[in-house]
């Protein structure tokens, strides 16, 4: 096990070598995400795990996707998708053009549930949806909507479950171990690197879709990244959270409406 | 069965169980001395009950707070805290929860071994921890963790146990402080 002041000393290497910050992460999350690479990777000495994120890129860029955790569903928790169907997407359904953002989107699945939504609501069309995540890796797999067979059965029930009636295989063609989804859905995605922990705003958006994102962030930094998710949502759009995470005690919990208690805020002012 | 005298000065205690241990933990309940003195969490592996159910069906039994965790929540004493399903539950050195969607550890989110490991770290001598009934070898691992930091450990007697396989677990790998029937759990709680 790595000490507090090995994990202090490489995360700020990290941030000179690389540019990544991760200092404002929650840190036993982290600590225990490090661990457990440093295990897994069979490093003896801390000497030898530092010297060897800081010399080899294609190391650094292993770590980056091993400590970020990257396990989503589609339609994960049905019914904050309900919600979306149910009681956001007609809100915004008046405007010419609807902009989304799936902040911290990791591989991709709750943008692609979000398209089908879309889809089904009738406003695909018209819609834009940006999909960004600080690992370039995940989003590779989401500009591919491939995804594995062995999935379908769970993202079908959630589906259904979040109160879609359409047959869910008809939205993919299998082939063998895995699944390609419709290029009608993705061709209405952007995707993008993009940095909660240092990079800015850069649109404005309907709806923002930032879940279990914030869970692996310290206070501190929580309070930036509802800072820039803020600046980005347009007055009278919907900011939508993960299941354990909240505006409450934020500094721009005033400016937010509760809509649902499935996490989902409205921006009144 | 072990009969050591109860530590006390405790903070908070862990409860983890699995299949067979909700019956334990729903009888235990309005035994408890309230207003609790100490922090208690309680992990539990389930599939299908889901966290406001598991909170609701707790309050029914005791008059102590049950509260479902969200991220970045206080660790309080004097309330009982529920793990929420599908996350794991991990413990800030700044005695606030911290939430995480990692791979399952024994097939488990949340897993027992990640709460009472984390916990160890900041709470050491001032944890104690309860191992009940379960077909899983989650929680053996930080039990030991916990014990080797200085906190009191204890389980369920596994001739009591419903599935004795994860007790057992534990009992097999170290010494346990406390090896406790049902009826006596209570007690033990509020003797921390």
């Amino acid at each position: 096990m790595l000490s507090d002041e090995e994990i202090d000393f490489l995360l700020n290497e990290i941030v000179e070598s690389y540019g990544y910050d991760f200092t404002f992460y929650a840190r036993a999350s982290l600590k225990r995400r490090i661990n457990r690479l440093f295990t897994l990777d069979r490093f003896t000495s801390f000497a030898e795990f530092l010297y060897r994120i800081r010399k080899e890129e294609s190391y650094f860029k292993r770590f980056v996707e091993e400590i970020t955790v990257n396990v989503t569903e589609m339609f994960r928790d049905p019914p904050f998708y309900k919600v979306l169907r149910e009681e956001v997407l007609p809100k915004v359904a008046a405007n010419p053009h609807i902009r989304i953002w799936h902040a911290g989107c990791s591989t991709g699945e709750e943008v692609y549930s979000m398209a089908i939504l879309l889809k089904e609501a009738g406003l695909l069309h018209k819609s834009l949806i940006y999909a960004t995540d600080l690992n370039p890796a995940v989003l590779e797999k989401l500009a591919s909507g491939i995804f594995p067979i062995s999935q379908m059965k769970l993202y079908s029930e959630n589906y259904i479950t979040s109160g879609g009636t359409e047959d869910f295989s008809s939205y993919y063609t299998a082939h063998y171990d895995n699944v390609k989804f419709d290029e009608e859905l993705s061709k209405k995605m952007i995707w993008s690197t993009h940095n909660l922990v240092s990079d800015r705003s850069f649109n404005e958006f309907h709806i923002i879709v930032c879940r279990n994102v914030l869970i692996y962030f310290n206070k501190e930094l929580q309070e930036r990244v509802f800072g820039v998710l803020n600046e980005s949502l347009a007055k009278f759009g919907f900011l939508c959270l993960g299941s354990k995470e909240t505006l409450k005690f934020s500094g721009i919990q005033q400016s937010y409406a509760v809509v649902s208690k499935e996490k989902v805020w409205k921006k009144v002012k | 069965m072990e009969k050591s005298e109860v530590k006390s000065g405790h903070e908070l205690l862990i409860i983890g169980g699995s299949a067979g241990s909700l019956e334990i933990i729903m009888s235990m309940l309005p035994l408890l001395a309230s207003p609790l003195k100490i922090a208690v969490i309680v992990v539990l592996h389930r599939k299908y009950v889901a966290d406001s159910s598991l909170s609701h069906l707790f309050s029914y039994k005791t008059d102590i707070p049950v509260k479902e965790i969200e991220d970045k929540d206080q660790v309080l004493p004097g309330v009982i805290y529920v793990a929420p399903i599908d996350y794991h539950l991990l413990i800030e050195e700044n005695h606030t929860f911290g939430l995480d969607l990692s791979e399952k550890v024994h097939f488990s989110r949340p897993s027992i071994d990640v709460t009472f490991e984390s916990a160890s770290e900041i709470y050491k001598e001032k944890l104690a921890c309860l191992l009940l009934s379960g077909a899983n070898a989650d929680g053996a691992h930080g039990l030991e963790e916990v014990r080797n930091n200085g906190g009191t450990v204890a389980i369920q007697d596994p001739e009591t146990a419903l599935v004795p396989f994860m007790p057992e677990q534990a009992m097999h790998q170290f010494h346990v402080d406390h090896v406790l029937r049902p009826e006596d759990m209570a007690a033990f709680v509020n003797s921390l």
